[in-house]
């Protein structure tokens, strides 16, 4: 089997009374695409925040490459290779497609105490950002609004503006949240054609989660209730009951 | 997203042709009718363009981090009284004696001395307010204007709340100070100046960054930025310009009080802000020329002339979209 890029051991978090991280312990292995489903409030988008640093877990560890990260700011994290998107949309609207993936290049391309050269016209971060946007096929919308495009789009945008810190682990918060099917396929077919990178992926689509998952975990109340291959988690009858059963 | 205004860079050359226009425009009636009027016997209105002139370098600093930044600082008028203090404190002495150290009428040295005081104090402020938010950023930017304000009027041998009568201006090599003219280019070659650094930073990375910031904080964290270092810096560099302000400030009335720092100076420089719209560097001058306007007009009707820019705030704040600015930019849109 391929080493471990991430791993939490007995992560906990409590929101009060709501326990939304529950003794979490999870390995993603290098190179797969591993799914985290579970029903609504199960803690799958605060289990992303706790390792991508937004969010600070009561206890336990996580490891990344080996490293213990459990302390790290986003900012360390994402200057080690992990890369988040957003379940609520979080692009930059204000600015144009192009002006948002330079942005993110920007970020991993030296410090930003750069006052006096327009940034728009500068060329290293300008061409890797258009070639981002290639990669998911947004580079004729490049120089239009944020604000201008559809869902679907920004939703696409904000995989390009992860690709673009050059992450080895991708943190994605339901990537397909809000889409239609035919939306919905670009979009698995985008994560698809990433391969080499690592991935987390919170879904509800079963579809895309089938047609993209190496390895399914299943969350439930805060609790991973079972880690197994598709065909694995499919046949499992706590799985069936808890989530699939009322997914299907 | 929490993008308060219109901030709008992008593809700026082609929106805001409308409204580059009309910053030609003003920008050269400011070099001219003021002149003219004067040339011909009226010193008034030259008194007001200088005191917009200095203003709106003080507000196109404000805009830098409130406008570009996100950051509402509701203490911005302390650094135009760090400033013209930094003028009327050293010549005092140089008349007075004392404090020999800096007792001088060098301008250099006043602007000098106002930008660091300056500087230093956003950064050992800023540092602190930066950690909050929101509201709490507001509050807490108008505390430490505040703070200045009562140490200036509880420093008796600087006149305390009668303010402190500046006897003679900075002396700059080559320019003569007392010169209105001379002292009036000097100022609006320096609001140029400010304009256009403004400018420049606004579009670097350094720029993109607290632009970027201010729509949303958290994504730029995951992106990997250290955003709070970044807001810091631009926090500092707003300040300085705005204590670069208050020595022309100083030098233009001869005379400082604390008055001129306290917090409702501090909410006509956001008034200049909001009002001329924050999506542009050259908003605020339209502000401030519509505050001074405003404030010549309404002060000859009532006393409460600061009830009508409330109700005008609000109403911009309501129904105008990016101030001003942000109304001709959107003209320029529409024209094509
Ligand atoms: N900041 C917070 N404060 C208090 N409670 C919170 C907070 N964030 C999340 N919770 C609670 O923690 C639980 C897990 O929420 P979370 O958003 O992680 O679920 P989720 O699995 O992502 O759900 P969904 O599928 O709807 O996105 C929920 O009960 C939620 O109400
Ligand atoms: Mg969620």
């Amino acid at each position: 089997m391929a080493s471990t890029l991430l791993e939490t051991q007995e992560l906990q978090k409590r929101f009060g009374g709501v326990t939304a991280t529950d003794h979490v312990s999870l390995q993603v292995e290098e190179g797969e695409c591993h799914a985290v489903i579970g029903p609504n409030g199960a803690g799958k988008t605060t289990l992303i925040a706790q390792l991508s640093g937004m969010l600070a877990p009561d206890a336990g560890t996580i490891l990344f490459n080996g490293k213990n990260i459990t302390q790290l700011t986003a900012q360390r994290r994402s200057h080690m290779g992990l890369a988040r998107s957003f379940q609520i949309t979080s692009v930059f609207m204000g600015l144009t497609v192009l002006d948002n993936v330079a942005l993110a290049v920007q970020a991993h391309t030296g410090h930003s105490f750069h006052f006096w050269r327009p940034a728009r016209q500068d060329q290293a971060l300008r061409a890797p950002a258009m070639e981002m946007l290639e990669k998911v096929r947004l580079q004729d919308r490049a120089n239009d609004l944020a604000s201008e495009m559809s869902h679907g789009e920004r939703r696409q945008l904000e995989i390009a503006m992860a690709l673009a810190t050059g992450p080895h682990l991708m943190l994605l918060d339901e990537p397909m949240a809000g889409m239609g099917p035919e939306e919905t396929a670009r979009m698995v077919e985008t994560l698809k054609s990433l391969d080499g990178i690592t991935m987390l992926l919170v879904e509800h689509d079963m579809d895309a989660v089938f047609a993209l998952a190496d390895r399914i975990s299943v969350m439930v109340y805060g609790r991973l209730i079972a880690t197994g291959s598709p065909a694995e988690v499919r046949a499992n009858e706590e799985v069936r009951q808890a989530y699939l059963g009322e997914a299907a | 997203m929490a993008d308060v205004s219109t901030t709008d860079p992008a593809g700026g050359a082609r929106k805001l042709s409308v409204a580059s226009w009309f910053m030609v425009a003003c920008l050269v009636a400011l070099a001219v009718i003021p002149v003219a009027i004067y040339a011909g016997g009226n010193a008034f209105w030259l008194d007001i363009a200088t005191r917009l002139v200095v203003l709106s370098i003080a507000a196109v600093s404000l805009n830098l981090i409130l406008g570009f930044g996100g950051m509402v600082s509701f203490g911005h008028a302390a650094y135009l009284g760090i400033g013209a203090y930094c003028v009327g404190i050293p010549t005092y002495h140089a008349l007075f004696g004392e404090f020999e150290l800096i007792a001088t009428n060098s301008g250099i040295f006043h602007v000098i001395l106002a930008v660091i005081v300056s500087a230093v104090f956003a950064l050992i402020t800023g540092a602190i307010c930066l950690r909050t938010k929101g509201v709490y950023f507001i509050m807490i930017t108008m505390a430490f204007g505040q703070m200045i304000f009562y140490l200036f009027v509880s420093l008796e041998t600087y006149g305390a709340d009668d303010g402190l009568v500046i006897t003679s201006r900075s002396e700059i090599p080559g320019i003569d100070m007392d010169n209105p003219l001379a002292f009036y280019f000097l100022c609006y070659g320096s609001l140029l100046a400010v304009i256009y650094l403004v400018h420049r930073i606004v579009n670097s990375r350094f720029g993109m960054v607290i632009q970027g910031a201010k729509g949303n904080e958290d994504r730029m964290r995951s992106l990997g930025y250290s955003t709070y270092v970044y807001r810091l810096a631009a926090y500092v560099i707003a300040g300085a310009i705005c204590g670069y302000a208050g020595a022309l400030l100083g030098n233009f009335t001869s005379f400082i009080s604390p008055d001129m720092m306290d917090w409702a100076a501090s909410g006509e420089l956001m008034f200049m802000v909001i009002l001329g719209g924050t999506s542009m560097v050259f908003g605020p001058v339209i502000g401030a020329a519509l505050f001074l306007l405003l404030e010549q007009l309404l002060s000859a009707f009532t006393v409460h002339w600061h009830l009508p820019f409330g109700i005008m705030l609000i109403l911009t704040v309501l129904f105008v979209k990016g101030g001003i600015s942000g109304l001709l930019a959107r003209m320029g849109r529409s024209n094509g």
